[in-house]
């Protein structure tokens, strides 16, 4: 059987920028700040395209939601061997209210429609931190989950999926369809190398927005504050044992 | 009032003779030779469709004092889609050089692991301006170059990459058959075969025509056997395609044999091809240099590159379209040096104070930032012009172009490193890597003094055409008193240095900068008074060795032009777009032109001079004494001769 594959990829800042909290302390400043895949997403992107490889899977189909410029993540995607892209138009303006919840309920349609049997994501976005798309849409589509992947084995029908948990690896089995959130360990993701870049330039992305797909982003969350996290302060050496212990107490801290 | 002018007719023809090089009695070509106007050796981005427009080569006119304003609008050569797809890729092969590159191992093993050649030929780096059709990405100048600000962040790298396409293949691209293309191309794009480029000897380096490698052809006319040997070949250990130049004799009208430059394609399998052992270098270490030796190598008629006879030509189109990317290139890597030099002056405090705060500190980044920005607008100023006219001449730009950013890079590179100081002198920075690096720019593809007379005496060739119109009416004044009146006026006023300015290039630029447009037409005028003067000095002379500082004088005065011109129409365009930030850069345009100028007002001077004055004379002197005595003349200061 050959399935076809969903994946979600969503554009985030990168990962090597400072970040600078906005004046208006509701969000951090993203103007003319690099911008780029989020990390988790690659390797959810990664790992689809090697399914194709192995032939386990037929298709993928790389999903992005966001403004105009998230297109260059889908086509991000599409270089490094995704067959077509989807991209849900959301305005900027709209985007710092998007909420996991949101995300899921376009990704359940989507898998729906386009008849998808695997559904992998980025475990969370180095953004928001959430860790909920995954599984707020397999609750939506009523799907297994599997999240945290590390190691992902098709056997018949089945997926068995190797967890990255506190304790430490976990393995379980998952029946088809399924959704998948990728950890770090999951695979290394290639290089979009230059000739597949402009080769996906032929590929399709098919535009569409929320409401096409019957949802509505109405806010569930409202953002309070944003600010920095304090600043650390100096440290004290302390003669030995005892003293720390001491010092500890007196600072409530056991 | 027509000062001096010993140009009559005759005298210009011999000059053109003397710089063509057609006179018949030498046996073989001059030291150096002047590139004729055959631009046949450009890549084109494959995109447009739609006719380009011709212009005559902007540079060699100014020798005239023509100045094509069109060069004023800095060039916008890719559409939408190339642009959005050429920022696509650079994100990639940022990524591996910044995750997958060390650089300092390379340059300490003087060698780049086989997984990283793989790397760069998996990213199609191999490929970048060969055709789509033969498995290229077929890129055009323009994103050459801005590829070329990422892939040299390491020397050897960036080398090995130019040697195997700006050079090693470029001849099969420019002046290949169909079936040379078709054959050889693909497998060069993916890298499977790496090519290198083989023209300099042990007895033939700058003096490029005087090479003896020589290829015979057999009876039956089907096969050449090659013989000899090559020097400094990049890539040479183990490159599979070999663009190779070797003497071929041609018969004359007159039935005597002359010897002529063809260029072969030699693969390695044809056997009797070996290497020597990898040339032990101060810098780009990581790239294989070795010699190359050629014993009764086979080659086939069909692997002829362009003409038998004609490759010289060849390899001076395929030396000419690879240059100007040494701008791009430079300023890449000088970006990413002073980013951290900056870091450090910001954070490291002496007498209590951050390096930053004082003025010696400061002048070193603000010179290397106006540095800078003239080298990447003359490298994307010439691309542009590559990717955007019709059978572009800019042999003499992208000279200017390598001159230019070689030294800068050496120079700065430098300055970067005394920032640090101490630190800068270990090889726990990179610092010194770079600057290691840096030094084979004034070397190889040309050495800068060779190309200060390319460009020098190419203009002057240029020029020395045209003024035989000058000269026709120069010599019948009575049939011109209009003429002879105004050129006569020009030049009393160019004697008191106070030319007359009327180019109108403040028009062409936005107001804030008409103080560099009046800068430019100045330097565009006196520059032409230099020529002129210079000419009429020497007339079929000029190319003579001992004129040699005139004529590099000329060149500097050119480069400058060309330099100020190219970040003049930058700024302009970046401040009518609404850049960010423009307002910075319409400072360093002006503050370089300012600059410029006052190095253009001194050569002119001194050429004015001339060198008697200026002292050239006393330079060749002193040389002379020296190089006679073999060494140092003056006795020691302690000497005594009586007591």
């Amino acid at each position: 059987m050959s399935l076809r594959v969903l994946v979600g990829c969503k554009r985030v800042i990168d990962y090597a920028v400072k970040i600078r909290v906005r004046p208006d302390k509701l969000g951090v400043v993203t103007d003319g700040v690099k911008h780029s895949m989020n990390p988790f997403d690659e390797i959810a992107i990664e790992e689809a395209v090697r399914l194709k490889e192995k032939k386990i899977a037929k298709e993928v189909i790389a999903v992005s939601c966001g403004p105009t410029q998230a297109q260059e993540t889908i086509r991000t995607a599409l270089a490094m061997g995704a067959d077509r892209g989807i991209h849900v138009e959301i305005p900027a303006k709209e985007m710092e209210k998007l909420e996991p919840l949101h995300v899921s309920k376009i990704l359940a349609k989507l898998a729906e429609q386009e008849q998808a049997e695997l559904v992998i994501v980025g475990k969370q976005a180095i953004d928001d931190d959430s860790n909920a798309t995954a599984q707020m849409t397999a609750a939506l589509l009523d799907w297994p989950q599997a999240t945290f992947a590390s190691k992902l084995e098709k056997t018949d029908g089945e997926l068995e999926v190797t967890r990255e948990v506190d304790g430490g690896l976990e393995t379980i089995k998952v029946k088809l369809p399924a959704v998948v959130s990728s950890d770090l360990r999951l695979n290394e993701p290639r290089y979009a190398t230059l000739p597949n870049i402009m080769k996906a330039k032929k590929k399709k992305i098919a535009k569409m927005k929320p409401k096409d797909l019957g949802v509505d982003l109405a806010s569930h969350l409202e953002v309070v504050e944003v600010v920095d996290p304090p600043t650390r302060e100096a440290g004290i050496k302390v003669e030995d044992v005892d003293t720390l212990v001491t010092k500890l107490k007196d600072a409530g801290r056991i | 009032m027509v000062r001096g002018y010993k140009l009559n007719n005759n005298n210009v023809i011999r000059i053109r003779a003397a710089l063509f090089n057609t006179s018949t009695h030498t046996n073989s070509e001059p030291a150096i030779k002047v590139q004729e106007e055959e631009h046949s050796g450009t890549q084109q981005p494959q995109a447009t469709t739609t006719p380009k427009p011709k212009r005559e080569p902007f540079v060699k006119n100014l020798f005239l004092g023509k100045f094509d304003k069109n060069v004023l609008a800095f060039p916008e050569v890719l559409d939408q889609e190339r642009h959005e797809l050429l920022h696509e890729m650079v994100v990639p092969i940022e990524r591996f050089f910044n995750e997958q590159v060390d650089g300092a191992k390379i340059d300490d093993e003087a060698k780049i692991p086989e997984e990283t050649l793989e790397g760069l030929k998996s990213l199609g780096l191999y490929g970048q301006q060969i055709p789509e059709e033969y498995g290229g990405l077929g890129l055009g100048a323009t994103e050459y170059a801005r590829i070329a600000e990422i892939t040299s962040l390491d020397g050897g790298i960036a080398v090995t990459l130019a040697a195997h396409q700006a050079i090693g293949l470029k001849g099969i691209i420019i002046a290949g058959t169909e079936a040379q293309k078709a054959k050889y191309l693909p497998r060069l794009a993916t890298g499977e075969w790496t090519a290198a480029f083989c023209l300099t000897e042990p007895g033939s380096g700058s003096d490029a025509a005087s090479i003896q490698t020589s290829a015979t052809l057999s009876d039956d006319g089907k096969t050449w056997t090659l013989n000899g040997n090559k020097i400094w070949i990049s890539n040479g250990g183990y490159a599979d395609l070999m663009t190779v130049f070797a003497k071929t004799k041609e018969m004359q009208r007159d039935g005597t044999m002359k010897d002529r430059v063809t260029a072969f394609i030699v693969e390695r399998n044809y056997g009797g091809v070996t290497s020597g052992p990898p040339e032990d270098k101060l810098g780009i270490r990581g790239s294989n240099t070795c010699e190359v030796f050629f014993d009764n190598v086979p080659v086939p008629a069909e692997n002829v590159i362009g003409e038998v006879g004609g490759g010289f030509k060849v390899a001076m189109n395929i030396l000419n379209s690879g240059r100007f990317s040494m701008g791009s290139s430079g300023a890449g890597i000088l970006k990413c040096v002073m980013k951290w030099a900056i870091e450090h002056a910001n954070t490291r405090h002496q007498f209590s104070r951050p390096l930053s705060d004082f003025a010696l500190i400061k002048e070193k980044f603000a010179r290397m930032s106006v540095n800078i920005y003239a080298m990447e607008s003359m490298a994307y100023l010439t691309a542009g012009i590559l990717d955007g006219t019709q059978d572009p001449d800019c042999s003499v730009e992208a000279a200017m172009v390598k001159v230019f950013s070689s030294e800068g890079m050496w120079k700065w590179s430098s300055e970067c490193l005394q920032v640090l100081g101490g630190l800068g002198y270990t090889k726990s920075y990179p610092y010194e890597r770079y600057l290691r690096d840096a030094r084979i720019l004034l070397i190889f593809e040309g050495t800068n003094e060779i190309l200060r007379l390319f460009i020098g005496l190419s203009g002057l060739q240029h020029a020395g055409l045209e003024l035989r119109n000058l000269v026709k009416k120069l010599r019948n004044p009575l049939m011109n008193p209009g003429f002879i009146l105004g050129k006569g006026i020009e030049r009393f006023r160019q004697s008191k240095d106070n030319p007359k300015l009327d180019l109108g290039l403040s028009g062409h630029l936005h107001p804030s900068l008409m103080g560099g447009a009046e800068v430019l037409e100045y330097c565009v005028k006196r520059f032409q008074y230099a020529v002129e003067t210079v000419l009429a000095r020497y007339g079929l002379e000029v190319a003579d060795p001992a004129n040699q500082l005139e004529v590099a004088r000329l060149a500097d005065c050119a480069i400058d032009l060309y330099a100020m011109t190219a970040v003049l129409s930058r700024a302009s365009r970046s401040h009518c777009i609404g850049i960010h930030k423009s307002d910075h850069e319409l400072q360093l345009a002006l503050f370089f032109c300012e600059e410029a100028s006052k190095r253009v007002k001194i050569a002119v001077k001194d050429i004015e001079d001339g060198p008697f004055n200026s002292g050239d004379n006393v330079v060749t002197a002193i040389a002379d004494e020296v190089l006679s005595n073999g060494g140092y003349v003056a006795h020691h200061p302690l000497t005594r001769t009586f007591w």
